[in-house]
């Protein structure tokens, strides 16, 4: 379902945005516009939508228009042109005093400074957007003292944000946004301003709150490595316009244009590429039920190619898995009406779906047979094998190779077409 | 060169200043009403009150906001103050100082807000301000004594035109000082603009805030010899009486009470704003 639309949105800032919208109309880019006008196009026809429930990152350098986007998502900037709509409503529409009750109950920001109050304590802080909703007294430090507690921060209660570590800090500051139970979240580089390990440690705490309640997240980043961790779908922008979008994988295997390769150069893929999207259900699966017994299961088994099979439950919940050869064994040992789960290869933990490629390597590199992959419910999914694993490695490698060489070629091509202008111009004025 | 003539600026401001006199009367009789009552009020009360707990409540003020130290400093002041026989005096004096400040704070912290809301309105205020600084009192006695004729509340008025400016500058200044991304936030989480103004802007400007009660306090302090040139009472009176009569004791002994009331009075409210940083 889509939570937030975002429809042609456009932000000028300077005295008259009309005209340079229609330069823009004309075709003139963001420089051009500047250079003629003085103003400074920030969002360029920005369109997406974001799914309710997802964690969507906004990612890009300083200067190309994201922190400027979401303030236009709670209107803490005006687009010029170009709508928002969240829940089927008109944000860009809104009076003043709807703007101001959208903001107290659908809308909550956490801020790369952390913006906390100084003169207020930990728990007034995070109990700002309920006091303003006119939420009683006690009530708010009550739910105040639950957010501060989701972030475990609760002894900080009646502290000042002044004595607090920054990484406490910016606790507050996402305690005070889940304070209020925002269906949506904006996160403007909330993390940014932390050391690494404060950091990770944050973006592991947004995800296990994500994991206990889910709310749309728009998360502004110019961190890659957040991006990837963090985010299920990401935006590129680059002066002011989106790129991209898609899940990290979906980027990372196909990159619009050379701003967004010259972006994920540094990605190890193994990091990106989950369990999940190589994930094939190419082996045969044995319910249990249907063959209870040893004899069925290799009957089933000599039937197929395959020399081993993933025996699932009437729910498709994973078991274990049985070779050709064990049960072969065991029949000949006389246990052939003997249920099939004594067959089962020893030590088999499945994989996740989410596990990384890093994450699964071991377990792929140390098995004789494909490693079978569930979800979060420990339904089977499918099988990775190393011969799987190893092509999926060798193409994003090969592809990459070629691309960065083909993208060396081209910075090489336009470093030569600039200096050789730049000769022609120095010959002219000569 | 000028010998064929000037602009008769001087004679117009005369006309100027008569016609409102005469057509403006009521007026300045409503203006003047509150600061007359507010000061009448305070000047009796003050001299009402036994100097004992005049003294106690003041020193006991000068320890709540900043110790004990200050607190005995304020004692002995006062009661010395008493011993050379100027009581009355400084209670008129403290009574006129504190009706000004209130009509300063009254109107100087919604003026400063508004030049902190709107840069137009800074710009046009900025020069009056720097006239009402600047301007030698001497130049606004005159019409003020003949539109509100002499006496503590022509003093009260002059002293007022005078100490207004710092809170003015200071709220202005406090206000633009705190951070944007504060203002943002309390935005972001649906706080309306007054909402904005009331738990965020003036909490987090309060210290510059009293940094400027405390300049309006001083420089009201240094108008009360001026205003008792236009027949207002106080400490001033005794300096100004010792100076017609050259009797410098007289003189000397009204300037230690006006010095001792001015540290006594910048010590408390400077320790105030130190307690808001």
């Amino acid at each position: 379902m889509e939570k937030i639309v975002v429809e042609n949105l456009f932000k000028i800032f300077g005295d008259n945005p009309k005209k340079a919208l229609e330069m823009i109309k004309q075709g003139h880019d963001k420089n051009s516009i500047h250079e003629k006008t003085g103003m400074t196009v920030g969002v360029n026809d920005a369109s997406f939508s974001i799914e309710s429930g997802e964690v969507f990152v906004v990612m890009g350098l300083s200067g190309s228009g994201k922190s400027t986007i979401v303030r236009m998502l709670n209107r803490l900037i005006n687009p010029t042109a170009g709508k928002v709509i969240v829940d089927g409503k008109d944000v860009t529409a809104m009076k003043q005093d709807e703007l101001v009750n959208f903001r107290l109950h659908n809308m909550s920001m956490v801020f790369q400074s952390f913006a906390l109050m100084p003169h207020m304590t930990v728990a007034d802080n995070a109990a700002f957007g309920l006091q303003l909703a006119k939420v009683d007294k006690q009530k708010r430090r009550e739910r105040a003292i639950q957010a501060l507690a989701q972030v475990g921060l609760e002894p900080w209660a009646d502290s000042y944000p002044g004595e607090l570590s920054g990484g406490m800090q910016q606790r507050v500051g996402l305690a005070r946004g889940l304070a209020v139970d925002p269906d949506i979240l904006l996160m403007d580089e909330a993390f940014s301003a932390l050391d690494p390990l404060i950091r990770t440690e944050m973006q592991d705490e947004l995800l296990n709150l994500q994991e206990k309640h889910q709310r749309t997240i728009v998360f502004i980043s110019h961190d890659l490595d957040e991006a990837l961790r963090i985010g299920d779908r990401i935006a590129i922008m680059e002066g002011g316009r989106v790129v991209q979008v898609g899940t990290p994988e979906e980027i990372l295997q196909n990159p619009a244009d050379d701003y967004v390769r010259a972006f994920f150069r540094g990605v190890d893929p193994t990091n990106v590429i989950s369990a999940g999207d190589i994930v094939r259900d190419t082996y045969p699966r044995i319910p249990k039920t249907k063959a209870g017994s040893m004899r069925a299961a290799y009957e089933m088994l000599s039937g197929s190619d395959r020399d081993h099979a993933y025996v699932v439950d009437a729910n498709r919940r994973f078991l274990g898995i049985v070779s050709s050869e064990g049960l072969r064994a065991a029949i000949e040992s006389g246990e052939k009406d003997a249920p099939i789960d004594k067959a089962f290869i020893k030590d088999v933990t499945p994989v996740r779906m989410d596990d990384s490629m890093q994450d699964i390597l071991p377990h792929v590199a140390s098995r004789s047979f494909p490693v079978p992959v569930v979800d979060e419910n420990n339904i089977y999914k499918g099988v990775v094998s190393k011969n799987r694993f190893l092509r999926t490695l060798h193409k994003t490698e090969q592809k990459r190779a070629v691309e960065a060489e083909e993208l060396d070629a081209r910075v090489e091509q336009k470093k030569l077409d600039d200096a050789e202008a730049l000769e022609s111009d120095q010959a002219e004025a000569v | 060169m000028f010998e064929y003539g000037v602009i008769p600026l001087d004679l117009w401001v005369s006309q100027f200043v008569n016609w409102l006199v005469d057509n403006y009367r009521d007026v300045f009789q409503a203006i003047k009403w509150p600061i007359e009552q507010t000061l009448n009020g305070m000047d009796t009360g003050l001299n009402t009150v036994h100097p004992l707990i005049i003294i106690a409540v003041v020193a006991l003020a000068a320890w709540r906001f900043s110790g004990i130290g200050l607190a005995i400093f304020t004692a002995i002041s006062m009661v010395f103050i008493g011993l050379l026989g100027l009581w009355a005096e400084t209670m008129t004096t403290l009574a006129m100082v504190l009706s000004s400040v209130l009509f300063c704070c009254l109107m100087g912290v919604p003026l400063g807000i508004l030049a902190a809301r709107s840069n137009r309105f800074d710009s046009v205020l900025r020069p009056v301000l720097d006239a009402m600084q600047t301007t030698p009192a001497f130049v606004y006695l005159v019409p003020i004594v003949m539109l509100f004729s002499v006496g503590n509340v022509a003093g009260v008025l002059a002293t007022i035109v005078f100490a207004m400016p710092p809170i003015i500058r200071l709220t202005n200044l406090g206000i633009r000082q705190v951070h944007p991304e504060l203002v943002e936030a309390a935005q972001a989480f649906g706080a309306t603009e007054w909402q904005v103004l009331v738990r965020v802007q003036i909490p987090l400007a309060m210290a510059t805030i009293l940094a400027g009660l405390n300049q309006t306090i001083m420089m009201a302090l240094s108008m009360v010899v001026i205003a008792a040139l236009i027949g207002a009472g106080g400490l001033g009176s005794p300096v100004i009486l010792g100076l017609n009569t050259l009797d410098i004791g007289l003189a000397v002994i009204g300037g230690i009470g006006i010095v001792l009331m001015a540290m006594v009075l910048d010590r408390i409210t400077q320790s105030m704003a130190q307690r808001k940083k």
